[in-house]
């Protein structure tokens, strides 16, 4: 389809690849998004990216919805047919049974052992498709088709910042202590939230994500080392 | 510099403190939070004759009350038409007053206005979160939400008596139907939806927080069960749940969503609508993409205008005491 542009009040844009997830939508989302951000025109103040569109927030006194549109397409006759080719960022995640209330519930609906289970979730090719619900909460696809189960029925409260979990193909490192309907499979002592003002946060839209099993021992370690700011 | 500091001696839920936001960061999922009512904000801060920006108190319908527990300072309160109390006299918001060690200072709720501001001549020591102070409400990143027992310390605390008094009230900003942009997932609503919703008589709810309004009215239908890819979200995106019902988000708004958006409140109107309070009954009108931005614009023009005016000092008691009887006319010796 050709891409769909449509007016937000007066201060954005949308720009819409799709009508349903693909990865040659996403890949086109995250290339327009890389391709404005090297060449930003007057009175954008940034870019959104989704799943199947890319919003371009600007300001209305500078430019308008046309000229952000004349831009734009500007850009998309530009880009060419590739790959995007995020960075590599690795994530280490302890399984510890202490940590993953929902392993044993993910091996049994799937007939694994918790062990293939994990070992499956390390093998994933997990890339970063957006951000959303809350700061730092980064939408992985790439669950292995074997360990993918539906949301949870109920969801459980109180779920600590650096749950590991997943649903369907998606995959997520929370930031803050959440309920959640996703499985809990595992903690993460890699923070999202970097501390880095110029790299606030650890991935962008496009990175490929590999999940490093660490054990109960070295998790504590590096917890502990963890700026809490 | 002098320093003052002030003790909560009650918070309402959702009182934090606010500065202009984060923007820029969407794309990590951090809304720009900030002022819900970001006129009224920076209303309190020209009056006062500060830096735009400065970090202020946003107060809930929850109210507040501080006791001053050093120093003074001068402060502005805008926003809505709430009631103010202090060294025994009661008048509303939209005034400047200065607060001196043991007095006290309430704002609580009033006639109407969901949202009051407290702007201080001085600098509130709070912490940053991402280069702002802003309180994200949901993670309580920032500034922070306040807390009853907690202290408030500021630096470079100002008495601005030259500043004292009322302050004048927008009048520029419109009133009638809140104006949306159609859109941009219009195409999942059942037909009628959208007219219905451009013309249908809605009223705020009581689910109404920093996220997002909660409104009741004729129900949107959607086409069918569907299954929508998450999109971006804005603060004023219109979103209708499975149930038919539509929710208007706000300064702490979910970054991207997979409810469709029927439609999204022009920049200049998200302020004026968040002072609206559980039943208050509310309209909608559609514009143009076009006509939103002239509308915008001309609002900004306004708005610079108004801040401009009421940034000017009022001057010395002696001088503004000789100005005002030379104005109405009469001198008493």
């Amino acid at each position: 389809m050709e891409p769909q542009f449509k007016a937000i009040a007066d201060h954005a844009l949308l720009v819409t690849f799709a009508d349903e997830i693909s990865e040659e939508a996403h890949a086109q989302v995250v290339a327009l998004d890389m391709a404005i951000a090297a060449d930003s025109p007057t009175g954008v103040i940034e870019t959104v990216p989704a799943l199947v569109n890319l919003l371009v927030s600007f300001d209305p006194v500078k430019t308008d919805h046309l000229k952000v549109e004349g831009h734009v397409r500007a850009c998309l006759d530009g880009l060419e047919k590739q790959d995007v080719k995020g960075v590599q960022r690795t994530v280490q995640v302890c399984y510890d049974a202490s940590f993953a209330p929902d392993l044993e519930a993910v091996a049994a609906a799937t007939g694994l052992s918790t062990e293939a289970v994990i070992n499956a979730h390390l093998a994933g090719d997990f890339q970063v498709l957006m951000y959303g619900f809350a700061p730092g909460y980064a939408y992985l696809a790439g669950v292995p088709k074997q360990i993918q189960v539906p949301r949870k029925q109920k969801p459980l409260r109180d779920v600590p910042a650096g749950s590991v979990i997943i649903a369907g193909q998606q995959c997520l490192i929370t930031t803050l202590t959440m309920p959640t309907g996703w499985s809990i499979i595992g903690r993460s002592p890699t923070s999202i939230f970097t501390g880095d003002p110029d790299h606030p946060f650890l991935f962008d839209v496009g990175d490929r994500v590999v999940f490093e099993r660490i054990s109960r021992a070295a998790f504590e370690d590096q917890n502990q080392g963890r700026d809490h700011g | 510099m002098a320093e003052a500091a002030f003790s909560v001696s009650f918070a309402g839920p959702l009182v934090t403190f606010q500065d202009a936001g984060r923007p820029g960061n969407m794309r990590y999922g951090v809304a720009a939070s900030g002022p819900m009512d970001r006129l009224a904000f920076e209303a309190a801060h020209a009056a006062l004759g500060n830096a735009p920006g400065l970090t202020a108190v946003e107060v809930s319908l929850g109210g507040l009350v501080l006791q001053c527990t050093k120093g003074a300072v001068t402060v502005a309160i805008t926003g809505g038409d709430f009631v103010v109390q202090h060294g025994g006299q009661k008048t509303g918001s939209w005034t400047i007053l200065t607060i001196r060690k043991g007095e006290r200072l309430s704002i609580s709720a009033g006639k109407a206005g969901s949202w009051a501001y407290l702007a201080f001549a001085g600098k509130p020591d709070t912490a940053d979160w991402l280069g702002s102070h802003a309180t994200h409400s949901t993670s309580g990143f920032g500034g922070g939400v306040l807390q009853t027992g907690q202290a408030i310390t500021l630096s470079e605390a100002l008495v601005r008596d030259d500043r004292v008094g009322d302050i004048l009230q927008p009048s520029f900003v419109a009133r009638g139907p809140i104006r949306v942009v159609t859109g941009p997932q219009d195409q999942y609503f059942a037909e009628g939806s959208v007219a219905r919703f451009v013309g249908g008589a809605f009223k705020v709810t009581d689910a109404y927080d920093r996220m997002g309004m909660r409104l009741s009215g004729p129900a949107l239908e959607l086409d069918g069960a569907l299954s929508i890819p998450s999109e971006p979200i804005v603060r004023g995106s219109v979103q209708v749940s499975g149930d038919g019902i539509p929710t208007v988000l706000l300064a702490d708004h979910q970054t991207t969503g997979g409810y469709p958006k029927i439609a999204t409140v022009i920049s200049c109107d998200t302020d004026r609508l968040a002072q609206f309070r559980a039943g208050q009954p509310l309209r909608f009108a559609s514009v143009s993409g076009h006509q939103a931005i002239a509308d915008v614009r001309l609002y900004l023009t306004e708005k610079a205008e108004y801040l401009e005016e009421i940034s000017v000092a009022r001057g010395t008691l002696d001088q503004r005491l000789m100005r005002e009887n030379l104005i109405h006319g009469c001198i008493y010796d």
